[in-house]
């Protein structure tokens, strides 16, 4: 039986500048169905799910609920329609209870006309009464009407037993949580029971969940979706953004796909395969004419082993990994963003000193093994080993924003000036030299490097990095956010890399761009290696299932294919 | 339909962060509040005083320019003051709240006293000055320091911590005082020995001279050298100072170590260059003024010549209107007070712009 | 004697926890107010204009009405006080400008306006006005030692102390309380909970200064008799201090400010020589300091200032 429509979203389109987010997407969610929402990473699931949380507006397009249409302008109007999202980064107060977080802000009704019976009932004697009763009853009556008063100014009491709303639904769903403990002493999935709570004690009858199982272990997952299954029984629409296709094939009805900002098409889990989602995902092969040469004399420069990281969460971000990076060689890295790829390469860079395991570096000159793991940037660098690193985070971390672009230069070098003294001559004329070999668009080199755009900003940090002439350079994900041109600057830049003899370890989303572009792609998921496999005759379908198989690998580790 | 629903409950002006002021609209913005402030408090003093608008400025100027003291005194103040605003200067540029260089200033200042009250007349005058530069030295760094090792270990509030360094300094002061002062009255006279030596007849020229060098020099260190590199990328971003490897906590300490050095300065010319006393209110709020002072110069020392002089300009000028109109003595304080407020206000308008919805929607169509 | 000198210590404490309330209120909503002790002066400059307005209005002193020459001086404290809190929030909410620059000349501002306007209020009869203030509890019998500590002060001790209990549970216990938390933690979080953040700020500072300068009123016309000193500020940065000492709790910033007052006058009780006196003088602070280095060690995350005090909020503009 077809259940009612819920929510209908019509030719939705949002821009941010230049970039679409989505184009004339269309979305429909029942009543008391589970929809997956389906798509690579910037295929525009969370833009278009944050437009019916009133986080966005929408460009064009229009919502309907329930037949009738409806602007949605912020969370607050997002919960009178009963819609409510969990968004990935959760908003909750620390030093809070799970209760005080989530009765939060919560709109108080003051039941007026209630309080004004009770006024009247008691402005009324009750036959003889003794002077006490009537004292009592003057009492009673000056509470009632403070209270009143109070309820104007939300002074109403957190009453002792607060919690009872809120634990019927805790248990009427299944969630095992104490109410009272603080958020800070809560694990992850413990802070996303609570957001999800929230949202049903405000009222909501669909919910979205942006990536929940992201940072969720296998058991929690299984309970998130015992309880989702659940909800969906009592009438509620889910709508769960993710691109881990078992899990969709698991939990949910119906699935939406999404690419580029489109909605491709909408099925039916039952009557659909992997393989056709991962199709419909991932789109036909583009060609991008990167050229590639083959590899010159690859020596082993770098060799993980045995990699292992937990973090202040205490949650293992890095899960016995172990590879190997050559000279004059592309490795790519390939896997959902927060599997583990930032933690990996800060690990090899000394940022990460609690890191377990082994990180071997082979100087070029002799060969020599060098150990860098628990090191310090700087003990590094006195190794003389020279380790380029471009981070993920351009301006919170590779670059100062508000300093100039000569200052951005000495950040690796700035100790090498005399004595005291920095030396800006040096760092000027580089400065220079990558403006113009890199065409960087800017006014001149003591602009602070925030106000240039963000393929401009990419150049000054990609083109620091090789200045040092790296042995190894690892970049994270350095085209995100550029436009075709600059990202192909980039792609040049590494090649060129690779043909002077560097290690390059490129992070990437695009399986496109990986595929065109690496020598060996290594896969990540959940922290873990599931599989290394040739850039030449790798398909996206292929990397795709290893991107979002991590789970079940746990299961079957054999089956973990290095080739190449 | 639904744009005109969307804009009929939306504010008419948006409030955007602006990126890219050209410098010299900044500089206009800014001077436009000095302007108005000095309108401002005319006005104010039309008001209190009811005398005529022009002759609160005339005043003003006399106050601060008429007589060759007056002119060596505002020197001598700036001197003071932009020493103390160097202090801060470096940690405020990492981001390191210090709110306690009275206090920093003022065991510095009680330090050089001590050691002319148990050396003076003993040792000759050149040793007593070098003595009297260590301990000053010496106890305003640690003074300096205790804060910055806490922060740097625990991360404890620096703000805070400092702020009541304040108020132990002070104490620690009144207590010596009556220490060396057996009559009870509180009141340490005009020491006798470790006067800085008048340079061509001049009292303050010295004060003023290390002032000036010290300027340089602390404008030099934070622009040309690696330690004041280090500041800066700390001040900016965590996240870099780790990336790059700067070690976060020891440039903390460093840094803290110069304010200390700094403010031990300040408060040997305090004592051998100014007043040759030393009392709980010797600093006179310097300390807390030389935050602003170093805030309105966006932390450059150069620039800091500039708005320590308008500090002084405005407390120098101001003391001379009321003893012109027969007002209280607290009157600098007001004006100076409702100066601050029109330059601190300015910033907002230097850093963000408002934009009128209405305007936007024309566009669009 | 030592009933005389924990009277004289809860006595003199209540200006302490004047500030210390507003001041806490203040900072729960993420504001660090170093204006306060410009603030408390400003409270007492205001509240002695209000005093002397009332007294001129009689035709004779004898006349006079203790319920006004109390409740007056009181509304014009708060308007003046709170009127300055206004301006700090409208500084650093409104213009977002740096908390610790705008406290310190807003402190700057306040005392210099109350050190010249009180040279121009007339304070004629304010000795007797004071009466009012001291007098107004009816119990006044010295000899019954519990009459003494408990029962015998002018009515704004007890205002003190009822003021910090209701901010106590307001804080602790109330909605609006949690929402006020909220922002001073995380405003970015509150916002998304549809808390306006901007009038919960411009509330709790406003609110609070206007509590903050009853301190300053209480000190001149209860503790001094109605005479004047320039030494409120002093007491507005021990109101800071205290501030952390309760480790933001007002309740606890009632027994706090007991304890500072017994300290503050402590050296005159004890039979010691000036210096010593001074050293006194020195614990309140260095108890702070401890308790700020304890909590910061301990790192519990309930006795830590709040998460974003300092800092100013924006919300960049969503499309």
């Amino acid at each position: 039986m077809e259940k009612a429509i819920a929510i209908q979203m019509k030719g939705i389109t949002k821009r941010f500048g230049e970039v679409i987010a989505n184009k004339d997407a269309d979305l429909d969610v029942r009543k008391g169905e589970i929809l997956a929402l389906l798509g690579e990473n910037g295929s525009g699931k969370t833009t278009l799910m944050n437009m019916l949380a009133g986080i966005y507006f929408p460009d064009e397009g229009k919502i309907y609920i329930d037949g009738k249409e409806v602007v949605i302008r912020s969370p607050r109007d997002a919960y009178n329609h009963k819609i409510g999202m969990i968004h990935q980064h959760f908003k909750l107060i620390d030093v809070y209870n799970a209760i005080d977080n989530i009765i939060l802000g919560e709109s108080f009704y003051f039941d007026e006309a209630a309080n004004k019976a009770k006024i009247a009932s008691l402005k009324k004697p009750e036959g003889n009464e003794s002077r006490k009763e009537k004292f009592k009853r003057n009492i009673k009556l000056l509470a009632a009407r403070l209270e009143k008063a109070g309820a104007y100014i939300k002074f109403n009491w957190l009453s002792r037993n607060r919690g009872e709303d809120i634990r019927a639904i805790a248990d009427k769903y299944g969630f095992a949580i104490d109410l009272k403990k603080k958020i800070y002493d809560m694990s992850v999935s413990e802070k996303q029971t609570v957001e999800i709570i929230k949202v049903l004690y405000r009222g909501a009858d669909i919910l979205i969940l942006d990536e929940p199982t992201a940072v969720l272990t296998p058991q929690e997952t299984k309970r998130l979706f015992d309880v989702i299954r659940n909800m969906r029984d009592d009438g509620k629409s889910i709508i769960i953004i993710t691109h881990k296709l078992n899990e969709v094939l698991s939990v949910s009805d119906r699935v939406a796909v999404l690419r580029k900002g489109e909605h491709i098409a909408t099925v039916n889990t039952a009557e659909t395969s992997e393989t056709e989602l991962t199709e419909m995902m991932v789109g036909k092969k583009v060609v991008l004419n990167i050229d590639r040469a083959e590899p010159k004399n690859p020596i082993d420069r770098l060799t993980v082993s045995g990699l292992s990281l937990i973090n202040k969460e205490n949650v293992k971000v890095l899960d016995n990994v172990s590879f190997t990076a050559r000279a004059g060689e592309i490795l790519g890295i390939a896997g959902v963003a927060g599997s583990g790829q930032r933690e990996l390469l800060e690990a090899i860079a000394g940022l990460q000193p609690a890191a377990t395991g082994k990180i071997t570096y082979f100087k070029p000159e002799s060969n020599e093994a060098v150990n860098l793991r628990a090191k310090t940037p700087t003990q590094i660098r006195e190794m003389g080993v020279r380790l380029s690193f471009v981070p993920e985070d351009r301006l919170g971390m590779g670059l100062v924003g508000n300093m100039d672009i000569v200052d951005n230069m000495m950040l690796r070098s700035y100790k090498k000036g005399k004595f005291f003294f920095v030396d800006r001559k040096k760092p000027k004329s580089l400065a220079e030299n990558i403006i113009k070999s890199l065409e960087v668009a800017t006014p001149g080199t003591n602009i602070p490097v925030r106000r240039l755009s963000g393929g401009n900003v990419q150049k000054v940090l990609v083109g620091r990095e090789i200045a040092s002439s790296p042995t190894v350079l690892m970049a994270a994900y350095p085209v995100r956010g550029l436009d075709i041109n600059s990202s192909y600057t980039i792609y040049n830049l590494l090649n060129k890399q690779k043909e002077n003899g560097v290690a390059v370890i490129f992070v990437g989303e695009d399986l496109d761009v990986l595929i065109e572009l690496c020598d060996r792609i290594m896969v990540i998921c959940g922290g873990k290696i599931t599989g290394i496999v040739d850039g030449r005759s790798a398909t996206k379908e292929e990397i795709g299932l290893l991107m979002t198989k991590g789970r079940q690998m746990e299961q079957s580790p054999s089956t973990v294919g290095q080739r190449g | 339909m639904k744009s005109t629903e969307k804009s009929a409950r939306e504010p008419f002006f948006q409030i955007v962060k602006r990126d890219n002021l050209v410098w010299w609209k900044a500089w206009l913005i800014r001077a436009a509040a000095v302007i108005s402030a000095f309108l401002v408090c005319g006005i104010v003093s039309v008001i209190l005083t009811k005398r005529g608008f022009g002759s609160f400025y005339v005043s003003l100027f006399k106050g601060v320019f008429q007589t060759e003291r007056r002119i060596w005194n505002l020197f001598q103040n700036i001197s003071l003051l932009l020493c103390i605003s160097l202090a801060v200067t470096p940690a405020f540029k990492m981001r390191f709240w210090n709110i306690g260089a009275e206090g920093q200033a003022l065991v510095g200042a009680l330090a050089s006293a001590a050691i002319v009250v148990y050396f003076g007349g003993k040792v000759p005058e050149a040793l007593l000055l070098v003595m009297m530069f260590g301990a000053a030295v010496a106890a305003s760094v640690i003074w300096a320091v205790i804060p910055a090792l806490f922060k740097a270990q625990w991360n404890t509030n620096e703000t805070l911590f400092t702020l009541m360094m304040n108020y132990v300094a002070k104490s620690l002061v009144a207590y010596f005082i009556n220490v060396w002062v057996t009559s009870g009255s509180g009141v340490l006279g005009v020491l006798k020995f470790g006067h800085f030596p008048a340079i061509g007849g001049y009292a303050y020229l010295l004060n003023i001279i290390i002032v000036a060098v010290l300027t340089v020099l602390v404008y030099m260190y934070l622009k040309k050298t690696k330690h004041g590199y280090e500041v800066s990328v700390v001040g900016e971003s965590l996240n870099t100072a780790r990336y790059v490897g700067i070690n976060v906590k020891k440039v903390i300490i460093r840094t803290m170590v110069l304010t200390g050095v700094l403010c031990g300065i300040a408060g040997l010319l305090l004592v051998a260059g100014t007043s040759h006393t030393v009392a709980t209110n010797t600093v006179g709020g310097r300390g807390f003024t030389a935050i602003l002072v170093s805030w309105l110069a966006k932390f450059n020392p150069l620039y800091m010549i500039l708005t320590s002089f308008m500090v002084v300009f405005l407390q120098q000028g101001a003391a001379q209107v009321a003893t012109d109109y027969r007002l209280s003595n607290a009157f600098p304080d007001i004006i100076i007070g409702m100066f601050f407020f029109f330059i601190i206000a300015c910033e907002f308008f230097a850093n963000y712009s408002i934009k009128f919805r209405l305007a936007k929607k024309e566009k669009k169509a | 004697m030592f009933v005389i000198f924990l009277f004289n210590a809860i006595r003199f404490s209540t200006t302490f926890m004047f500030g210390c309330t507003g001041e806490t209120i203040t900072e729960k909503g993420g504001n660090l107010n170093l204006g306060i002790p410009g603030i408390m002066c400003v409270g007492a400059v205001g509240g002695c204009i209000g005093e002397s307005i009332y007294l001129k209005s009689l035709s004779d002193i004898s006349r006079i009405n203790p319920f006004l020459a109390v409740l007056i001086p009181i509304l014009f404290a708060m308007l003046f006080s709170g009127a300055l809190g206004m301006l700090y929030c409208f500084l650093t909410v409104t213009l977002r400008c740096n908390q610790n620059v705008t406290g310190l000349a807003i402190t700057t501002f306040g005392v210099g306006f109350t050190n010249f306007f009180i040279t121009l209020v007339d304070r004629t009869n304010f000795n007797v006005a004071s009466k009012s203030f001291t007098k107004f509890f009816p119990i006044q019998d010295a000899s019954n030692w519990f009459v003494k500590l408990f029962l015998s002060y002018g009515v704004m001790v007890y205002l003190a102390v009822i003021i910090a209990i209701i901010a106590a549970i307001i804080l602790n216990k109330t909605r609006l309380g949690l929402n006020l938390k909220a922002v001073g933690e995380n405003p970015a979080t509150a916002d998304a909970a549809g808390i306006s953040v901007t009038a919960y700020k411009y509330g709790a500072t406003g609110i609070g200064s206007a509590i903050a300068g009853l301190g300053g009123l209480f000190y001149i016309m209860d503790y001094l008799n109605g005479s004047w000193e320039y030494s409120i500020d002093a007491m507005g940065w021990l109101a800071i201090a205290l501030v952390i000492f309760s480790i933001w709790r007002p309740n606890w910033g009632i027994l706090g400010s007991i304890l500072f007052g017994a300290l503050y006058i402590a050296p005159s009780y004890l039979n010691v020589s000036f210096s010593q006196k001074e050293l006194l003088k020195m614990i309140p602070y260095i108890v702070t300091i401890f308790v700020l280095i304890v909590s910061s060690i301990r790192n519990k995350k309930e006795n830590q200032p709040p998460a974003s005090l300092g800092l100013s909020y924006f919300r960049e503009e969503r499309y």
